[in-house]
C-alpha cells in the first residue's frame, strides 16, 4: 500500500470526525455561525476531492476498524469505489450547501447550526460503513440530525405536522431495515456475525432472499420516497432551512439508494433470481409518473422540487431494477449500462436539484415567500438567481444538452435494450414502463416550465416579490459553483461514467469503459451513440449563424410597448406591473394536467367558488390534491394509531392492582418468550 | 401455396398488413362517436376485408375468394353502409354515440383483449403454420373488439356495427385458411344480411313505440307488465 | 472521400430544408385552398411573408426580459438541428453518427419548453394557457413517440436514425403489423407537435381555442418570422421523418454520387407532396376537436403503439 492510495480514506475518515466536532462547536458556540459554516464548507471540499482523487486512482477498496461499536466489537468501515461516488456526490453537494450557509443567519438557520455538519457526517458514516451496526447507526443519526432541522421552524404547526410524519416514516424506515440485516448476517462464532464481508460469503436464499428483499426496498424506499412511501417528502423537505432541504433531497435520498444497491447488489450477491428486479420497475415507474405529476400541482417552490424528487427517484429506482434483472439474466453489460445509467442520474440529479433548492432559498429569502402565488417577475431583481435556476431546471426537464438528458438517455437506451429478458409478461412490462418513463420526463418538464414561468417570469403578484432582492454573494457563488458543475456534468457524462466504472465492475462485472468516451456515450460497443459536445456545439453554431444573419439581414433594435391584457380594465396606479391577477397562475396552469391526469392518478379536485350576483366578493378557485397513498395507506394508520394512543391513555387510569397485574403479565410473557428461544 | 412463408415474403406481409388493418379499424370502431362516422368506418372494413380475400384469393390461386372478395364489397363496402345511413337519416336518429363505459377504457379493454387473443392463440397453434398464427390472432382481435362494441355502446345501432365487425373478424380467419370452401361463406354473409334485416325491422319497431334506440329501455319495459 | 461527400450532403441538406420549410407549408395552405374552392396563395407566399417580416423592427412588452428576445433564436436552433439530423434525399450525412431518435426528441422538447417559457415572461393570461396547453399536449404525446421509437428500436436495435433506415430499406423486416399500428401512432404524435387540425388549428385567431398562436401572440417583426419559420421547419422535419422512417426507399445510400442524390431528390419531394396533400385532406375534412379530447387521442396512439411492441414481442419470441 502507498501513501497516495491510503492517503483518500484516511482524509476521508478526518473529515467525518471534523463534522462531528463542528456539530458539537455548534451547540456550544451558536454565534459563531460563520465560522462553522466555513468551516464545514473547507471539510467538504477536502472530502470531495479525496473521494475525487480515490475514484480517479481507480478506488482500491480499503477497509479500517475503529475501536467502537457494540460491545465486544469494533465498527467497520471501508471505502470502496460504491462508496467513494456517493462520497463525492455527498462532499460537492455539502460544500456548495455550507457555502450557502455562510450568508443564512435567520433565526431557524441558527437552530440547525449544530445538527448541520453531524446530518453531513452521518451520511457519510453511513457510506462509510463495512458492517451493519455502522451503517445503522450512520443511518439513523442521519434521520434523527434531518429530523431535528425539519423542526427548526417549531412555531409554525405544519412543521411540527412534517417533522411528526417524518419520524413515523424514519422509524418504520429503521424497523424494516434492521431486521434485514439481522437476516443478511450469518451466524458466527460470538453470535451474529455483522461484518459485510462475513455477510457476502454468505448470499441470503430462498424466502430469506425474498423477506431483505421486501424490508430492504420498504426500509431504504421509505427514505428514498418511492411510490407508496413517498408522502413525506412534499411536507417534511420544504420544512427545513433550504440549505438542509437541499441535501435532504440532493444527497439523502441518495444515500438510501445507495443502502439499496449496497445490500441488494452487493451483499445479496449475483445469484438472484430473475423477478428481482420487477418491485423496483414498478415502484420506479408509479414515483416517476405520481412525482412528476405532483411536481405540476404543488403550490409550494420547495413541495415542486421535493415532488420532483420522488420522480427522479424513481428514474433511479428504474435504473436499478433493470441493473437487477439483466444481471439475473447473465447480461453483464446491459446490467452495467443500466446501473451506470442509475448513478450517473444519481449524481446529476443530486447537482442540480441542491441547486435548485439553493435557488428556491434565494428566491424565499429575496422574495419573502416560497408561495408561486405570491412570487413572479422575479428574473427582474433576481437575474443571477434566475440564470442558475434556469441552468437547474435545464437538468429537471432533461433538455440537452443539459446533466438530465445525457443520465435520461442512458437510462432509456437500457430500458430499449431490455426486453433482451424474459418472457412475453416481462417484455411488455419494459415496454409500459419505457411508456411511463417518457410520460414522467414529459411532466418533468412541465413542471419546470411552471417553477420558472410562474415564480421567475411573468409580473410580479405581490409589492414584496417586485422588490426581491438578488441571493446573497455566499448564496451566490454556491449556486453559481453547482451550476458549473451541473453543466460539465452534462457535457461530459463519458468521464463521470469512467469515475463509476470500477463499482461497476465490482457489482455486474462489466464496466462502462468501452461505451464511454469524453465525447459520446453509446449503449454498445460498436454503436453510436450520444454526444453532447457535438449537439452542445452544433446548437451553438446554429445560434450563432442565426444571430449573424439577423444582423446582417434584418432590421436592428426594437421598440418597447404596452403588452395586450386580454381586454382587462387597465390597472390603477398604484399597480405598476398591472394587475397581477390577470396573469396564469401556478394552479391555473396546472389545469389541464390536472383535470386529464390529476383526477385519475390524484384525486385532484377543483372548485369554482363564484359569489352569487350583487356580491361583489372574487370568485375563488379551490384546486388541491388527496394523494392515494395518503388516503389509502397513510389515513387508517393515522386512525390506528389514534385508537392507540386512547386507548394507552386510558393505562394511566388504572388501579394499582391492575398496574400490577400488567406489568407482572408483561414479565411473564416476555420471560416464556425467552423459554421457547432458549428450548430452540 | 408460397414454399417458404416469413417476413420479408411479400404473399404473407400483405396478409399480414390487411390484418392489422382491420384491426385498427375496430379499433377505430371503438373511438368513433359519431354515428355517422361508425358506419363509414365499418364500411372501410368491409373494403379491407375485401382485400385481404382476394389477396388470399391471388395467393392461394383460389377462384373463389374472388366471388367472396366481392360480396364483402357488395354487401359490406356498399350496400350494408348505404342503407345504415339511409337509416339514419330517416329515422333522425340521435346522431352522438351513448355509451356505457367511456372510450378510453373501452380502447385500453381492447388493449388488454388483443393481448389475450394473443396470448390464446399463439401457443395453442404452435403445431401448425408458423405465420399463420399471427394472423389467426389478428382476427380473433377484431371478433373479440366486436364483442366489445357490442357490450359498450348504448345505441341498438351501433350495436348491429359492432355485431358485424365481429363477422368481419370470422370471415378474416376463415379467407387465411387455404382450402375454405366458399359456401361456408356465402353462408355467413347471408346470415349477416338476415340478421341486418331483423335488426333493420327492429330499429322501425323500437322506434315507432320508444322513439329512441336505447337497448336499455327494453329491459325496463320488460318489468312492467307483471 | 467518403468524408466530403458526407459534408457535402450535408450541407445540401441543410440549406435543402431551410429553403423547403416555408414551400411546404405553402404547399399545404394553397391545397387546403383549393380543396375549399377557393384559389389560394400561391405556395410562395409564406417566403414572401417571413421575408416581410424580417424586415419589420418587433415591439416589445414593456416588461419583456432577455429570455424573451434570445427564445426565438433558442427554439429556431433547437429545431434547426433536429432538421439537421433528419436525414432527407441521402443517408450517411455526416451527421449520422450523432442522429439519435431521442436526441431528436430532446431537441425538439427543448425548442417547446423554450417558446412556453418565452410565453410566460411577459404575464398574459394567452401566454400562460397556450404555454399550459402545450405542456400537456407533451405530456401525452411523448409516451406514444417513446413507443414508436420502442418499437423501431427492437427491430433495428439502435436508435440511431441513420442505421434503422438503412435496416428498413433492406426489407429484411417486410410489411409488418408492427410497422403499420407504429406509423398511425407516428402520424398521431406528429400531428400533435406540428400543432395541426384536429390537435390545434395554426389559422385560428379565435383565442380560446389558440395553443401555439397563443404562445406567441406577443411577438412581432424579425422575432415572429424566427419562430414562424421554425414552425413550418418542424412540419417539414416531421414529414422528413415519417417519409424517411415508414417509407424508407428513394434516399440515396451512403457514399452515393450526385446522381442518386437527384433521385433521392424526387423521392423526397414526391413524398412529401402526397403527405402534404394528405395533411390538406385532412385538415379540411376534419374540425378541430376540444383540448380534453387531445389526451384521449394520444393515449389512443400511446395504446397503439404499445401493441405494436407486443405484436413484435409476439413475432420475435415465438415465431
Amino acid at each position: 500500500m502507498t501513501l497516495p492510495d491510503s492517503l483518500a480514506p484516511v482524509l476521508i475518515g478526518f473529515v467525518v470526525l471534523g463534522l462531528f466536532a463542528l456539530g458539537l462547536a455548534g451547540a456550544l458556540l451558536p454565534r459563531r455561525a460563520w465560522g462553522i459554516a466555513a468551516a464545514a464548507a473547507a471539510l467538504c471540499g477536502v472530502g470531495a476531492l479525496a473521494a475525487f482523487v480515490f475514484l480517479l486512482a481507480g478506488a482500491p477498496a480499503e477497509g479500517f476498524a475503529v475501536p467502537l461499536g457494540l460491545p465486544g466489537t469494533s465498527a467497520q468501515l471501508g471505502l470502496d469505489a460504491l462508496s467513494g461516488f456517493f462520497l463525492l456526490l455527498l462532499f460537492a453537494t455539502g460544500a456548495a450547501c455550507s457555502v450557502y450557509a455562510l450568508d443564512a443567519h435567520e433565526a431557524e438557520d441558527r437552530r440547525a447550526l449544530p445538527c448541520f455538519p453531524v446530518f453531513i457526517g452521518a451520511m457519510a458514516l453511513t457510506l462509510l460503513a463495512a458492517d451493519s451496526f455502522s451503517l445503522v447507526f450512520g443511518f439513523e443519526l442521519m434521520s434523527l440530525a434531518s429530523w431535528a432541522m425539519v423542526l427548526a421552524r417549531h412555531e409554525e404547526p405544519a412543521s411540527r405536522d412534517a417533522a411528526l410524519l417524518y419520524l413515523g416514516i424514519a422509524t418504520f424506515g429503521a424497523a424494516c431495515l434492521i431486521p434485514a440485516l439481522a437476516l443478511l448476517a450469518p451466524l458466527g462464532p460470538h453470535g451474529l456475525d455483522l461484518r459485510f464481508a462475513a455477510m457476502r460469503a454468505a448470499p441470503p436464499e430462498g424466502w430469506r432472499a425474498t423477506a431483505v428483499l421486501v424490508l430492504v426496498l420498504l426500509g431504504a424506499g421509505s427514505k428514498a420516497g418511492l411510490v407508496p412511501l413517498h408522502v413525506w417528502l412534499p411536507l417534511a423537505h420544504p420544512a427545513a432551512p433550504s440549505h438542509v432541504s437541499a441535501l435532504m433531497s440532493g444527497a439523502m435520498t441518495k444515500v438510501a439508494l445507495y443502502v439499496i444497491v449496497r445490500l441488494l447488489f452487493d451483499i445479496c450477491g449475483p445469484v438472484q433470481p430473475l423477478w428481482w428486479g420487477v418491485p423496483l420497475l414498478v415502484a420506479g415507474a408509479a414515483s416517476a409518473v405520481l412525482g412528476g405529476l405532483r411536481a405540476n400541482m404543488e403550490a409550494d417552490l420547495k413541495s415542486v422540487l421535493a415532488a420532483s424528487t420522488i420522480e427522479h427517484v424513481g428514474f433511479i429506482a428504474i435504473g436499478l431494477g433493470l441493473a437487477l434483472t439483466a444481471r439475473a439474466a447473465d447480461l453483464p453489460a446491459l446490467a452495467s449500462l443500466a446501473l451506470g445509467a442509475a448513478l450517473l442520474h444519481a449524481l446529476n440529479h443530486g447537482v442540480f436539484k441542491t441547486l435548485l433548492f439553493l435557488c428556491a432559498g434565494a428566491a424565499q429569502h429575496g422574495a419573502g415567500s416560497r408561495l408561486l402565488a405570491r412570487l413572479g417577475g422575479l428574473i427582474h431583481q433576481m437575474p443571477v438567481t434566475t440564470t442558475c435556476a434556469l441552468a437547474g431546471c435545464a437538468g429537471l426537464a432533461a433538455l440537452p444538452p443539459g446533466p438530465g438528458f445525457a443520465s435520461e438517455w442512458l437510462l432509456f437506451q437500457s430500458v430499449l435494450a431490455a426486453p433482451r429478458i424474459g418472457g412475453i409478461a416481462m417484455q411488455t412490462l419494459f415496454a409500459v414502463v419505457a411508456a411511463l418513463m417518457a410520460m414522467a420526463a414529459a411532466l418533468a418538464a412541465a413542471a419546470a416550465v411552471r417553477l420558472i414561468g410562474v415564480a421567475f417570469l411573468g409580473r410580479p403578484r405581490t409589492p414584496r416579490a417586485a422588490a426581491a432582492e438578488d441571493a446573497t454573494p455566499a448564496a451566490r457563488w454556491a449556486m453559481i459553483g453547482l451550476a458549473a458543475i451541473a453543466g460539465l456534468l452534462g457535457l461530459l457524462p463519458g468521464p463521470v461514467l469512467a469515475l463509476a466504472d470500477p463499482a461497476l465492475r465490482a457489482l455486474t462485472g462489466s464496466d462502462m469503459a468501452d461505451r464511454a468516451g469524453w465525447l459520446a456515450v453509446a449503449p454498445t460497443a460498436e454503436a453510436t451513440g450520444y454526444a453532447p459536445i457535438v449537439i452542445a456545439f452544433l446548437l451553438a453554431a446554429a445560434g450563432a449563424a442565426l444571430v449573424a444573419v439577423m444582423r446582417r439581414w434584418t432590421v436592428a433594435g426594437s421598440r418597447r410597448g404596452s403588452f395586450w391584457a386580454n381586454g382587462f380594465a387597465a390597472a390603477p396606479a398604484w399597480l405598476p406591473f398591472g394587475d397581477p391577477a390577470t396573469q396564469y397562475g401556478g394552479a391555473s396552469f396546472a389545469q389541464p394536467l390536472r383535470r386529464s391526469l390529476g383526477t385519475a392518478l390524484l384525486a385532484a379536485r377543483e372548485v369554482v367558488d363564484t359569489p352569487p350576483p350583487g356580491d361583489t366578493r372574487a370568485a375563488r378557485l379551490d384546486a388541491g390534491l388527496a394523494d392515494p397513498a395518503d388516503t389509502l395507506l397513510f389515513a387508517p394508520i393515522r386512525r390506528l394509531r389514534e385508537r392507540l394512543s386512547v386507548e394507552a391513555d386510558r393505562m394511566q387510569f388504572l388501579t394499582i392492582r391492575r398496574v400490577l397485574t400488567v406489568m407482572f403479565v408483561a414479565l411473564v410473557l416476555f420471560l416464556a418468550v425467552v423459554a421457547l428461544l432458549e428450548a430452540r | 401455396m408460397a414454399p417458404h412463408l416469413g417476413f420479408g415474403v411479400l404473399d404473407y406481409d400483405a396478409a399480414h398488413m390487411l390484418g392489422g388493418a382491420a384491426l385498427v379499424l375496430s379499433f377505430a370502431l371503438l373511438y368513433q362517436r359519431r354515428v355517422s362516422a361508425v358506419i363509414n368506418t365499418y364500411a372501410l372494413q368491409g373494403w379491407v376485408l375485401a382485400a385481404a380475400a382476394a389477396w388470399q384469393g391471388f395467393v392461394q390461386g383460389e377462384a373463389n375468394l374472388y366471388l367472396t372478395a366481392l360480396v364483402a364489397v357488395a354487401a359490406k363496402g356498399i350496400v350494408i353502409p348505404v342503407a345504415l345511413h339511409r337509416i339514419v337519416r330517416r329515422l333522425e336518429i340521435h346522431r352522438s354515440i351513448e355509451t356505457a363505459l367511456g372510450i378510453f377504457p373501452s380502447m385500453i379493454l381492447g388493449v388488454g383483449l388483443v393481448a389475450l387473443s394473443i396470448l390464446v392463440v399463439v401457443p395453442t397453434t404452435l403445431a401448425s403454420q408458423a405465420l399463420t398464427r399471427e394472423d389467426l390472432a389478428l382476427a380473433l382481435s377484431v371478433v373479440l373488439l366486436g364483442l366489445l362494441m357490442m357490450i359498450t355502446r348504448r345505441n341498438a345501432l351501433t350495436q348491429v356495427v359492432g355485431f358485424m365487425s365481429l363477422e368481419n373478424g370470422l370471415i378474416l380467419a376463415a379467407v387465411g385458411v387455404a382450402g375454405m370452401p366458399l359456401i361456408v361463406e356465402l353462408s355467413v354473409a347471408f346470415l349477416v344480411m338476415v340478421a341486418f334485416i331483423v335488426f333493420g325491422v327492429f330499429f322501425f319497431r323500437i322506434r315507432e313505440r320508444f322513439e329512441s334506440l336505447d337497448v336499455g329501455r327494453l329491459d325496463r319495459l320488460g318489468e312492467l307488465p307483471r | 472521400m467518403s468524408l466530403f461527400l458526407a459534408l457535402v450532403t450535408q450541407v445540401l441538406h441543410i440549406a435543402l430544408m431551410l429553403a423547403a420549410a416555408p414551400l411546404l407549408t405553402g404547399l399545404v395552405r394553397w391545397l387546403k385552398a383549393r380543396l375549399l374552392g377557393r384559389v389560394g396563395a400561391s405556395p410562395l407566399q409564406p417566403w414572401r411573408d417571413l421575408a416581410r417580416l424580417a424586415r419589420k423592427q418587433p415591439v416589445l412588452a414593456e416588461n419583456a426580459t432577455m429570455l424573451f428576445e434570445i427564445a426565438p433564436v433558442v427554439q429556431f436552433a433547437a429545431i434547426g438541428v433536429a432538421a439537421l439530423l433528419v436525414p432527407s434525399f441521402a443517408l450517411g450525412m455526416a451527421s449520422a453518427p450523432v442522429a439519435d431518435l431521442l436526441v431528436i426528441a430532446g431537441l425538439l422538447t427543448l425548442a417547446r419548453c423554450t417558446l412556453a417559457l418565452a410565453a410566460m415572461d411577459i404575464g398574459t393570461g394567452f401566454g400562460g394557457i397556450g404555454a399550459s396547453r402545450e405542456m400537456m399536449f407533451g405530456v401525452f404525446a411523448e409516451p406514444a413517440l417513446l413507443m414508436v421509437i420502442f418499437t423501431l428500436t427492437l427491430l433495428a436495435g439502435t436508435t440511431n436514425l441513420d442505421t434503422i433506415t438503412e435496416l428498413l430499406r433492406e426489407g429484411s423486416f417486410g410489411l409488418r403489423v408492427s410497422l403499420g399500428l407504429a406509423a398511425v401512432a407516428f402520424v398521431a404524435v406528429a400531428l400533435t407537435e406540428t400543432g395541426r387540425i384536429p390537435i390545434d388549428n395554426s389559422a385560428t385567431h379565435l383565442e380560446l381555442t389558440m395553443v401555439h398562436e397563443a404562445m406567441v401572440l406577443e411577438y412581432s417583426g424579425r422575432d415572429l418570422a424566427l419562430i414562424d419559420g421554425a414552425a413550418m421547419l418542424k412540419l417539414l422535419l416531421w414529414f422528413t421523418l415519417i417519409g424517411t422512417v415508414f417509407v424508407p426507399f428513394g434516399a440515396a445510400p451512403a457514399g452515393a454520387g450526385p446522381l442518386a442524390w437527384l433521385v433521392g431528390l424526387v423521392c423526397w419531394g414526391l413524398k412529401m407532396g402526397v403527405l402534404a396533400a394528405a395533411l390538406a385532406v385532412l385538415e379540411t375534412a376534419q374540425a378541430k376537436m376540444r383540448v380534453f379530447r387531445v389526451p384521449e387521442f394520444l393515449g389512443i396512439a400511446l395504446l397503439l403503439g404499445l401493441l405494436a411492441a407486443v405484436f413484435l414481442f409476439v413475432s420475435q419470441g415465438f415465431a
